[in-house]
């Protein structure tokens, strides 16, 4: 029999983490669970759910904070979310379907790290940190040195995540993201990207790329930001950004997709973000 | 409700399992109450090819309580009466299959049975079968139909064939067929391909059994309670009366619990004999994809020979099906793909012939449409192919060239009355509107191309030649003390509404109200042969058995009471006539008419030559389709589909919408996104993640058109409805994508993929 | 020992915390009407509202529920002032309108679709039947083509429909 833990604040939660380092931290289930009868069962589990502390989304003058239990249904409908981060409510409208949006978290896609986390790349353009609480205390890392590799991370055995910290994107920040799934819903991801591009007096002053489903963990795409920085948003700037993906992404062919087709549509999607901070 | 004859027919009556089903308390088998059950698991092979040397158990694991069957432990030849098993293969049209390989037997794909486990609880028996490891010797597989055919390694007799056709119209040989062709103005040539399809039932495949009165009952998730009870005899080795199949509330079957229950229910029955009680298997979603049958994957190579007018003089087509590694159903599949293969098209000189192959892939089998939809994919595409080289509309061609009365098919069959295409081609006309513009940005901003396609097809109702006859399908309908009605056959319900269509049938025939009319499930010891639930005959064929049963019944019970004085409506005479002792038919218990099917005047099939009348009638459908594609990423869009389907007479408008509209869903998925990868002879993506379908926000809103050109031989002129919806919309969206692109798409499903690689190329 | 609100009445089951919703409901509880369609989150047939939203029971462990309320199809229904049972407007409207064809996925599209009706999902701006269309989108129906679903739902959510008949 499994034993059972629902923490009611992060300090708790923290501490039964530390105490049982062998069970499982739980929070909406949605990749945990799938399949369970056939997965081993867990001397125990300590659910995230319910808990307050991890639950609700907070904004500062410049962040907005989400709490990493909150389920993509809550963080579809918050107005400041809405507002602020259009990409992110886009994405999460595409992970899975209503009842996965009803129970998955944010802190859950973050730490599943899947090539294919579908709010990966958005918080890589959006440039977001993370909140760390273990017994040791609390660090923030910047999220676009969390991932390090095929589904691993800098999160440490104790650690929990409690929060994403976003900042707020300004007027003059350009936000795109396209899924392009094995379907037009509930489906896995085959290419995504994300961007958030800066356009001062037609011209882009920076850009920041999270591309997904073309690596083994998500990635930014860093020759390409530079390929965009400081050029208008024009076809060429486009084709240039195009060119220079091309020189830093080799994604792989597996059963839902094939390679040619994989950097193909990740280059028409960037070039496609720049146009359109273009025409905007 | 209105009680005069045939009233109920035509009208939406709602489903009479509708409210069981909306409420959950239909009760499909996992959800009875089997006590002191244990749960069956399967241990599967896990190589495409080779022998099975034998099987390990893990020392270290505590097999108490578990029972681990293989066939070697059977008494094979003992038969049931003995304690023992019958014979060890799948009874269905060869010996081919064992039922479970017997130890140094070969085999022939992934995801073959080798041995059963039983255990108290679920988890038990699956932990039991991670501590089994069979012991296997790999050797080459035969992975592609050419390898097949090659014939280097010997699957199936000397040369891989389970099957071949051959139908010849207007000539004697080839050398005359060749000149035929050689007069032709112009030959459209091309190969077509068709990829596996999975039928993605969502009640997985689910069967029980338990011994019971001396010999066995089975129950379970199925299509054809007779198809199983047969396999079940030979595999017992015992009669008819030792054995019972009951089919219980089945959730979906799509042609795929046609023959993988037969297999089900042996194994049920093994581990019942072995554990002396009660034994079910419900296969996981993953289990279920990798290892029962899907849909052949086909190669066609078609030849269109056409006159400088666009008429057609010459139709030659090549037909081959990967069978997969066991003949299971694949001679019927593929003799339904071949009678289709020429198409609703006038043609007096052509040859079709057809090959089915074997292979070390999981046995490919029945699925909806059963073959036709493969061929029709060919010849639609070619047919556009022809009206593009022509410079005619599409739809303008088709009504050019298409059968009608008076015409003759691929097998010589004249077409006297019910020939829906002057209606069908009507009805697209009428809704199709102008064609979508042809360039766009969408919603993200990047630029479509739009196009439309269209499909015009045929399918042959029943079963084909003198199938029926064969069979000699019997249905009873008979009144019960109560003064209500009873309709007996083996049809079975798994969606598609049998049980409500047979009741408005019947009602209509007794001119009683459908609500006096009760459909039991069908079970072997309780309902006569009406033969198997397939082949769209179920409405056509047992619904015309069911409604002359009903009709003579009526006239039994009106003759009793005119002669007797008694008077008052249908329900009270029968109640009346139960009161009269003497009048009561011994063997039903009760007042029962039986009928058989007599076969509608002048049908001939020649079954050698493969000419004659195929079918005793055919429906007629057309498919219009819109879709856009996103240059950005290749998706594709499907912005209309339009489905016009003759049915006959619709018995039930919104059942016969909802087949259609299902049937269509099926196609459209199949064209564009379901796709089966085989690896290593290994389904690669055996999960509903990665094996998938469409879900609601795939499909545009559906315009359903239900035409009506009635079979007079039919109940009320009803004909089949299952599988035609099936056939024409894959080829309607490749017709589409050229359109759209200028590229031409002869393998499906296009996949975003598929046309990146093609526009790269420049196709265009 | 786990504590449940199920279909408004407290259900106390002994089972471990990792067992899935889905077969508690089934196995412990009897209460079939809840299907098993794949156990990965993909079909929805599992669906049940917890808290009143609705979830995929086979990705839920028991554990989790303990103190929770769940609605499943059994709890759509409510009984009449004569004892009949009163259907849900989502389940009238899909008997009548051809909704659910071999049934095996209705009980958790009338589950997801109840929630849908009853709450304010499908208001506002916007057509509605896309709405319904992405909405529904977790539950897979192999049967309907989804068409006469979308018109069930649609109907069951328009006001006219909020005053119920019987079954
Ligand atoms: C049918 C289906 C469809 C899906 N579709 C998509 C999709 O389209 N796109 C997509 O990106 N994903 C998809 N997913 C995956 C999944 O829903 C998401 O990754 C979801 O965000 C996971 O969140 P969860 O809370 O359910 O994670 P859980 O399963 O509860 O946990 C996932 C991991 O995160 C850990 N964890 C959770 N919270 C914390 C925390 N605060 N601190 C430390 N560790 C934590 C857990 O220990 C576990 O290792 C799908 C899943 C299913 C079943
Ligand atoms: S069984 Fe839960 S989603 Fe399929
Ligand atoms: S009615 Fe059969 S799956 Fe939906």
């Amino acid at each position: 029999m499994t034993a059972y833990l629902r923490p009611a604040t992060l300090a708790e939660a923290v501490a039964a983490r530390a105490a049982h380092p062998d069970w499982m931290v739980l929070a909406g289930g949605t990749d945990l669970m799938v399949n369970a009868n056939h997965r081993p069962e867990p001397p125990g589990i300590v659910d995230l759910w319910g808990c307050a502390d991890l639950r609700g989304i907070v904004r500062s003058p410049d962040t907005l904070r989400i709490a990493a239990g909150t389920p993509w249904l809550e963080i579809i409908r918050h107005p400041d979310v809405n507002k602020h981060l259009p990409i992110l409510v886009a994405a999460a409208r595409e992970i899975g379907a209503m009842q996965i949006q009803a129970r998955g978290t944010i802190g859950g896609n973050i730490v599943t790290s899947s090539p294919v986390g579908d709010s990966l790349p958005v918080l890589l353009a959006l440039d977001a940190s993370l909140d760390l609480a273990s017994p040791r205390g609390r660090r923030i890392v910047p999220y676009h040195e969390f991932c390090t590799g095929y589904r691993t991370t800098r999160l440490a055995v104790d650690e929990l995540i409690a929060a994403v910290i976003i900042p707020l994107p300004d007027a003059a920040t350009h936000l795109s993201w396209r899924k392009v799934g094995t379907r037009a819903a509930q489906s896995i991801s085959k290419v995504m990207a994300a961007a958030a591009i800066h356009v001062e007096d037609g011209r882009i002053v920076w850009a920041r790329f999270g591309l997904g489903a073309v690596a083994a963990r998500p990635i930014r795409a860093v020759a390409a930001e530079h390929a965009a920085a400081r050029r208008a948003p024009d076809a060429a700037t486009a084709r240039a950004v195009g060119d220079a993906l091309a020189g830093e992404i080799t994604p792989i062919s597996d059963i839902r997709s094939a390679a040619d087709y994989r950097l193909e549509v990740a280059q028409n999607l960037l070039m496609r973000f720049v146009l359109n901070a273009g025409r905007a | 409700m209105q009680t005069q004859s045939g009233g109920p027919v035509g009208q939406s009556v709602p489903r009479v399992d509708g409210v069981a089903k909306v409420t959950g308390t239909a009760r499909y088998l996992d959800d009875l109450d089997l006590p002191g059950a244990q749960h069956g698991v399967t241990v599967r092979s896990t190589i495409a090819h080779g022998t099975f040397d034998g099987l390990d158990r893990d020392p270290a694991f505590d097999w108490t309580g578990i029972t681990v069957v293989t066939a070697d432990q059977l008494g094979w030849g003992k038969g049931l009466a003995a304690g023992g098993f019958g014979e060890n293969y799948i009874a269905m049209l060869d010996t081919d299959q064992p039922a479970l390989l017997p130890m140094g037997g070969c085999i022939k794909h992934v995801d073959e049975p080798l041995a059963l486990v039983a255990a108290p609880t679920r988890a038990r028996a699956l932990a039991a079968r991670a501590a089994l490891t069979p012991r296997q010797t790999a050797k080459p597989p035969v992975l592609t139909v050419d390898d097949a055919l090659a014939a280097d390694i010997k699957l199936y007799k000397d040369d891989n064939v389970f099957k071949s056709f051959l139908i010849r119209k207007g000539h004697v040989d080839d050398d005359e067929f060749e000149i035929a062709m050689a007069g032709a103005a112009t030959v459209i040539e091309g190969t077509y391909e068709t990829g596996a399809q999975e039928q993605m039932y969502i009640e997985t495949q689910a069967m029980a059994a338990w011994p019971d009165a001396g010999g066995l009952r089975i129950a379970g998730s199925m299509q054809c309670p007779y198809y199983v009870h047969k396999a079940m005899k030979v595999l017992l080795g015992c009669g008819p009366d030792e054995v019972a199949v009951a089919q219980t509330v089945t959730g979906g079957g799509f042609g795929g619990k046609e023959e993988y229950p037969s297999m089900l229910a042996a194994h049920c029955a093994m581990l019942a004999s072995a554990v002396g009680g009660p034994v079910k298997m419900v296969y996981d979603r993953d289990e279920d994809i990798a290892a029962t049958t899907k849909r052949h994957p086909s190669r066609v190579r078609h030849r269109l020979g056409l006159r400088s007018d666009g008429s057609i003089c010459a139709i030659d087509v090549d037909v081959i099906m990967d069978g997969g590694a066991y003949l299971t159903l694949s001679p019927v599949v593929l003799s339904r793909g071949v009678l289709h293969a020429a198409g609703p098209y006038r043609c007096d000189v052509t040859r079709v012939r057809g090959r089915a192959v074997a292979t070390n892939h999981p046995p490919h089998g029945a699925f909806r449409g059963f073959g036709a939809p493969q061929t029709t994919f060919a010849y639609e595409r070619q047919i556009d192919k022809a009206a593009s080289h022509h410079g005619v509309a599409p739809w303008e061609f088709r009504d050019r060239h298409a059968l009608r009365a008076g015409d003759t098919t691929a097998t010589g069959q004249l077409l006297e009355a019910s020939v829906g295409t002057d209606d069908i081609i009507r009805a697209i006309r009428d809704v199709a509107g102008a064609a979508p513009a042809r360039d766009g940005i969408n919603r993200h901003g990047a630029p479509v191309k739009r196009g439309r396609g269209f499909a015009f097809y045929f399918h042959g109702a029943g079963f084909t030649g003198s199938g029926e006859q064969r069979l000699a399908g019997r249905a009873t309908v008979r009144a019960t003390a109560d003064g209500r009605f009873e309709v007996l056959a083996s049809s079975t319900d798994m969606g598609q509404g049998a049980i409500t269509i047979f009741t408005q049938i019947a009602a209509g025939a007794l001119g009683v109200a459908p609500e006096l009319v009760r459909v039991p499930d069908p079970a072997t010891d309780e309902v006569p042969d009406s033969g198997p639930t397939v082949a769209s005959r179920t409405c056509m064929v047992v619904g015309g058995l069911v409604e002359r049963a009903a009709r003579t019944l009526r006239l039994r019970i009106e003759a009793w009471a005119d002669t007797a004085g008694v008077k008052g409506d249908l329900g009270a005479l029968a109640a009346a006539m139960f009161g009269r002792k003497a009048e009561l038919d011994p063997q039903h218990g009760g007042i029962a008419e039986t009928v058989q099917y007599e076969p509608p005047p002048g049908i001939h099939w020649d079954d050698a030559t493969y000419t004659g009348q195929a079918y005793p009638c055919y429906g007629w459908a057309g498919c219009l389709v819109d879709v856009e594609v996103d240059l950005d990423t290749r998706e594709v869009a499907l912005l209309r589909c339009v489905h016009a389907v003759d049915v006959g007479k619709a018995i039930n408008p919104v059942i016969v919408k909802g087949q259609i509209e299902g049937g269509t869903v099926q196609a459209l998925g199949w064209a564009v996104l379901e796709n089966i990868v085989y690896k290593d002879g290994r389904v690669a993506n055996a999960n509903m993640t990665n094996c998938i379908v469409p879900t609601f926000a795939d499909i545009p809103e559906l315009e359903t058109v239900i035409v009506e050109c009635p079979y007079p031989f039919g109940p009320s002129g009803a004909k089949g409805v299952g599988e035609i919806p099936m056939d024409g919309p894959a080829a309607a969206v490749a017709n589409a994508l050229g359109d759209a692109l200028g590229v031409a798409f002869d393998r499906i499903p296009v996949m975003p993929e598929d046309i990146a690689r093609a526009l790269r190329r420049g196709d265009a | 020992m786990i504590t449940i609100g199920v279909n408004g009445e407290v259900r106390t089951v002994e089972v471990s915390a990792w067992k899935r919703l889905l077969d508690v409901l089934r196995e412990d509880l009897r209460l079939t009407g809840t299907k098993e369609g794949c156990g990965e989150g993909e079909c929805g047939a599992c669906t049940v509202l917890l808290d009143g939203v609705p979830v995929n029971s086979c990705l839920v462990a028991a554990g989790q529920c303990d103190g929770r309320a769940v609605t499943t199809v059994e709890g759509l229904a409510r009984r009449g002032i004569d004892g009949s049972t009163v259907l849900h407007a989502v389940q009238r409207e899909l008997v009548v309108r051809g909704g659910a064809q071999c049934g095996i996925c209705t009980p958790g599209i009338a589950v997801c679709a109840a929630h849908l009706c009853d709450s304010d999902a499908l208001a506002g701006p916007g057509d509605a039947r896309a709405k319904v269309r992405e909405l529904l989108a977790g539950n897979i129906c192999r049967c309907t083509g989804y068409q006469l679903i979308v018109d069930a739902v649609i109907a069951a959510a328009s006001p006219a429909s909020n005053q119920e008949g019987g079954s």
